[in-house]
């Protein structure tokens, strides 16, 4: 026995269950898409300019008491950098490891460790935002990257920082990771080059000797194992263009959100 | 929702009303889309870490409130695992949403359609205990009655308006951008790893409602209440205690 209202129950829920599969390869379909992609990839702009609005230029992120931190910080991406370069700075205690800085500078530097723990430095127990979800919170202390970027004297068309590292995450010729940030982050007071975690030198899976804290992007902006930090107009030419190792393989370049 | 009696002749005894303002109708399908992919996406980053905590930090060292397993593949956008891709999807309906729902929202204010429509009057709340009887015998009001929500519907639609901004809220508090610019979304959600955790029980919740509401329109004559929200007019049935 079916009455009209069983039919048309009938006929909503098969509608409601053909619309679903419509949707599911659709949406895998439009995923596939550098069109549709692009035009998806508008709210990472809309996400940035929105949030740069209302961030205060200097706000801090929020900071953390010690009885706060995370009992095990979980390391993420490379643990041990295994390129030959790394493994013998390594073994000498990066005795021999110093920092460049070049690009659009007026002075390049070349800095040791012993020589960036003598510069003033900032300590600050932050919350790090992995993009996977999970935080971690962790003390750090470094140098404030502006002070650097003072130091060696930025040239006018200066607009972004790069920071190049010595891990090889996507393993082969393309593999080495990279980051970038611009001056609005690479200025921030919170923005330091962190040798020293929880009081302690930089563990090798945080990425010793140097890595960068960006306390208001997420944490694939901080790279470890930095080698060399440049000055930039544009990174249209390094890498693959994006910015960044998990900007070339899609994430977004600002990673505020 | 205005009750005016449409132009144009019904059945005897069947009355055509004119039941959704034309904003409404569209911002509802607009939202159903957003929140359908919301929802598909969300669950794509979820599963880049299917574990939830409480309070300011987690991890995978950290105790977890609740660990789960991956969702399938006919949950998520993309269907394989790709959080890129489903974060790009989330941000840009993420955006859509919001601008939808201001319209809404605006449009709800001053149109008076909340005021008129959405707050129960004095007579509902005092016949609240019968109307949740007669919902649970799926027996839906005729006559004037169906003219105007029932004190559970008008409830339930409050709530889910609230669970929506909750949604927004707790989106943006996993933001370490946001946290900055607005310490507060921390103490209100009570940390970024609470905020996560509630963004996903309210996601659910908002689920639930979805599922409670087509069981509503199934149960009330689908016909009519999907034409009700596509062309605007619903057809009241008589109430057979009614004397004409």
């Amino acid at each position: 026995m079916s009455g009209p209202r069983d039919i048309s129950r009938r006929m909503a829920l098969a509608g409601a269950a053909g619309a679903g599969g419509l949707l599911l390869s659709g949406c895998d379909r439009l995923s596939r898409s550098a069109s549709f992609r692009r035009v998806l990839a508008m709210a990472e702009r809309w996400n940035m300019r929105a949030q740069r609005l209302i961030l205060p230029s200097q706000g801090l992120a929020p900071e953390f008491r010690p009885s706060e931190v995370s009992p095990i910080f979980k390391a993420n991406g490379s643990f041990n950098p295994s390129t030959d370069e790394y493994k013998s700075l390594r073994d000498g205690g990066f005795a021999d490891w110093r920092l460049q800085v070049h690009g659009l500078v007026a002075h390049p530097l070349s800095l040791s460790l012993d020589e960036l723990k003598a510069l003033p430095s900032r300590s600050q127990i932050t919350r790090h935002d992995c993009v996977e979800g999970w935080s971690a919170i962790g003390g750090w202390t470094g140098v404030p990257l502006g002070m650097i970027l003072r130091a060696a004297e930025l040239q006018p068309a200066a607009r972004y920082v790069v920071f190049h590292c010595a891990d090889n995450l996507g393993g082969g010729a393309n593999g080495l990771y990279y980051e970038s940030i611009d001056m609005k982050d690479a200025l921030h007071p919170q923005t330091i080059l962190a040798y020293a975690m929880n009081g302690k030198p930089l563990p090798i899976s945080h990425g010793a000797p140097l890595r960068v804290r960006v306390e208001r992007q997420l944490g694939y902006k901080m790279a470890k194992y930095i080698m060399r930090i440049e000055v930039v107009d544009s990174f249209a030419r390094i890498g693959q263009g994006k910015g960044g190792f998990w900007e070339d393989r899609g994430y977004a370049w600002y990673a505020g959100i | 929702m205005t009750a005016e009696v449409a132009s144009g002749t019904a059945p005897a005894g069947r009355e055509v009303i004119k039941r959704h303002a034309l904003i409404t109708r569209v911002t509802h399908w607009i939202n159903l889309i957003c929140l359908t992919v919301l929802l598909m996406s969300g669950l794509q980053i979820f599963n880049a870490h299917p574990h939830l905590y409480w309070g300011l930090k987690g991890a995978n060292f950290d105790p977890a409130l609740l660990s789960l397993q991956k969702f399938p593949k006919w949950a998520t956008i993309p269907s394989w695992q790709d959080l890129s891709t489903g974060r790009l999807w989330h941000f840009f309906f993420a955006w859509l949403f919001v601008a939808n729902g201001l319209v809404y929202l605006i449009h709800g204010v001053f149109s008076g359609h909340f005021r008129r429509d959405l707050k129960p009057t004095r007579d509902q709340l005092a016949g609240f205990r019968q109307t949740v009887l007669h919902h649970l015998r799926l027996k839906f009001p005729k006559g004037e009655e169906a003219k105007r929500y029932n004190v559970l519907q008008k409830l339930a639609y409050i709530v889910v308006l609230v669970l929506l901004v909750l949604m927004l809220l707790t989106g943006l508090t996993m933001s370490p951008a946001m946290d900055t610019a607005a310490p507060w979304l921390l103490t209100v959600f009570g940390g970024r790893q609470s905020a996560r955790t509630l963004h996903f029980i309210f996601a659910f919740s908002i689920v639930g409602f979805v599922i409670i509401h087509l069981i509503a329109v199934l149960g009330a004559g689908p016909i009519n209440e999907i034409r009700s929200m596509i062309t605007g007019r619903y057809v009241v049935k008589p109430d057979p205690g009614d004397k004409p």
